[in-house]
């Protein structure tokens, strides 16, 4: 790590602090059972230290790593309107989104933000897996929207992380209509000739997969992420046979076709920066951990609630 | 007739007053036409009163009834010359979805449906209506000709979804769905799509994606299965009736959050009592969508459609 680690990256971490610094300093990796100092944990981005295995990470910390100095501004979602159906099912909508806005302090499943990567300039997307599974709602369906928008008004590329369960089912059949919404955002940047990367992480199911998920120009997975549009659960009920190992991962698809690759958290920031940049007809990558750009936007995420 | 468990008493009556009759073509000397009539008069009131105002449970159950018509049905009656075009030119036919020219009134248009099947072995041969890959690849072929031929498509959705299956998954049900999505959003010729049973989650929107769309009265669209979102969110499959309730997936309430563009008056008890009236007032629909499309230009048709899943949704129930 060199000097922008300890310098920039510290008072940065304030800002995540409620949510990244638990008050246990150790987890457990669920796949190896080693422990992990979360310091160490985050500073692998999530990533097991001992197994590689990909815990998730949320779109603030993702973000954090992928901008340059992990300074980003972020982009206005119109927000939606709330509870649309007036849906009740144990629980009523409103009290399970309150629920979710109180555990990750954010305030829908999916944050959209503009900024630089390797020196190159982006517009990035990222889902919460978080918030109520990351589920697309209206919500997530703007966001998709306004981040397609604001990467066509600067001519930039947009890449999106994708992370949810599917549809938001409270929203009944306007979560359904996130799929045509989201197509139309990818239409935008289709016809503006920009790049539109999408990074597969675990999960990514249902409806989001089987939308913007699966209509990128390059699609890239994390690895293990399962990737699919019906669950293994509801196959095996469906077809009555033992689904066979690794399943509807980031490998198996990437062997059937449904991937370009798989790469690492780790080494996802410098393939992207790689990628972004060829498709762009820039010149090759300047890697590592960047400091701010000079024209720095305010570190200040704007309030959600802002215009 | 098949009865549907709501509909047990009017199954009685009808019942009570078939077997009058048979008693009374056996033996001449009896007069069973008064009481049998009284019988009949009963049944049409039960009937009316049934189908006034049915809960979405109910809906789901007539929109999935076995004698509704289906896809092939309203091809063979709505259309002529109807040459089905198979195949996705990459792996394999899917018999889950119809397609191919056909004309209405003489225009040519592509039509492209899910079929259910009508009997045990044809409900296999098509997959209940559950299309994988291919039947969606299929669909964006024959979405491209017609755009290339400037030809109108007509799409009729019946599913209860895309096929859950290994293979399915393997050749990319997620990717294939989205693309027919997609392909809806491009192609420059209008596209009109009528809901004439289940609109079964992305399986549907794969479809139905269009410029109009049209469901039938006791028709319903939705993100998921009232069983399948009885389980998840009530952990307890049984809880479909207030799950049906909760997701608004009638055509009413379809209707009033802008989702869809037009209702479809069903004959009295269903479309399955009355199929050919069904077939009809789908058919008078078709023709009354495309006679308003068809004064839209490529452009037009292309930003209108865009435009309006853009705003699909801000308004909520008041829309
Ligand atoms: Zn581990």
């Amino acid at each position: 790590m060199n000097w922008i680690t300890n310098y920039v990256r510290p008072t940065i971490n304030s800002l995540f602090s409620r949510r990244d610094v638990p008050e246990n300093l150790w987890t457990k990796c669920d796949e190896c059972g080693t422990m992990l100092f979360h310091r160490e944990l985050s500073d692998n981005l999530n990533v097991c230290t001992n197994c590689g295995h990909h815990m998730a990470i949320t779109p603030r910390a993702r973000f954090h790593s992928l901008f340059d100095g992990g300074i980003f501004t972020e982009v206005a979602v119109p927000a939606p309107l709330a509870d649309p159906l007036h849906f009740r099912d144990q629980k009523k909508y409103p009290d399970r989104m309150k629920a979710a806005l109180k555990s990750t302090g954010e305030a829908e499943a999916m944050l959209v933000a503009e900024g630089e990567m390797g020196r190159t300039p982006i517009v990035a997307a990222a889902q919460d897996f978080s918030f109520m599974g990351g589920s697309m709602g209206m919500y997530v369906g703007n966001a998709i929207i306004a981040a397609a928008e604001r990467a066509v008004a600067l001519g930039r590329p947009l890449i999106l992380f994708s992370a949810a369960g599917g549809a938001r089912m409270q929203e009944g059949i306007l979560s359904l209509m996130q799929m045509p919404r989201t197509t139309v955002a990818v239409e935008m940047l289709k016809e503006a000739g920009l790049p539109y990367i999408v990074v597969l992480t675990h999960p990514t199911t249902g409806g989001v997969t089987a939308s913007y998920a699966m209509l990128g120009d390059v699609h890239i997975a994390e690895p293990n992420a399962l990737i699919c549009f019906a669950g293994p659960r509801v196959i095996e009920q469906t077809i009555r046979e033992k689904l066979p190992e690794g399943f509807q991962r980031a490998e198996y698809l990437l062997d059937h076709g449904m991937l370009d690759r798989v790469t690492p958290r780790t080494e996802m920031r410098d393939e992207l920066i790689t990628i972004t940049r060829m498709l762009m007809g820039l010149t090759p990558a300047v890697k590592g951990d960047l400091p701010a750009p000079q024209d720095a936007p305010a570190v200040e995420p704007p309030p959600a609630d802002a215009p | 007739m098949n009865y549907l468990e709501f509909e047990k008493p009017l199954a009685e009556i009808e019942g009570k007053a078939e077997e009058l009759r048979a008693l009374a073509r056996q033996n001449e000397e009896m007069d069973v036409e008064k009481e049998a009539a009284a019988l009949d008069r009963k049944a049409a009131d039960l009937l009316k009163d049934l189908y006034k105002d049915l809960s979405a449970w109910r809906k789901c159950q007539v929109a999935r009834h076995p004698d509704r018509p289906h896809c092939k049905d309203y091809i063979d009656a709505l259309f002529t010359e109807y040459t089905p075009l198979a195949g996705d030119r990459n792996f394999a036919d899917d018999h889950a979805v119809m397609g191919g020219l056909a004309r209405l009134d003489d225009r040519p248009v592509m039509v492209i449906g899910h079929e259910k099947g009508n009997d045990t072995k044809s409900r296999i041969e098509r997959n209940f209506g559950m299309a994988r890959p291919e039947g969606y690849r299929k669909a964006i072929r024959l979405m491209e000709m017609a755009d290339k031929f400037n030809i109108p498509v007509i799409t009729l959705v019946d599913t209860p979804g895309a096929f859950p299956g290994k293979g399915a998954e393997e050749r990319g049900q997620s990717e294939a769905i989205a693309r027919s999505t997609q392909k809806c959003l491009e192609i420059g010729v209008p596209l009109i799509s009528v809901i004439i049973g289940e609109g079964g989650s992305g399986g549907a929107v794969a479809f139905a994606t269009a410029n109009k769309v049209a469901m039938l009265e006791h028709s319903v669209y939705s993100v998921i299965s009232p069983e399948g979102c009885a389980s998840i969110l009530w952990k307890d499959a049984e809880k479909m009736r207030e799950a049906a309730e909760a997701l608004r997936l009638t055509a009413q309430d379809l209707q009033k959050l802008g989702v869809i563009d037009r209702i479809i008056k069903e004959p009295l008890g269903g479309a399955q009592r009355d199929s050919k009236t069904a077939i009809d007032n789908v058919g008078q629909t078709i023709t009354a969508l495309l006679a308003e499309l068809s004064e839209q230009d490529r452009t037009a048709l292309i930003q209108n459609r865009r435009k309006k899943f853009l705003q699909m949704g801000t308004k909520g129930l008041a829309a």
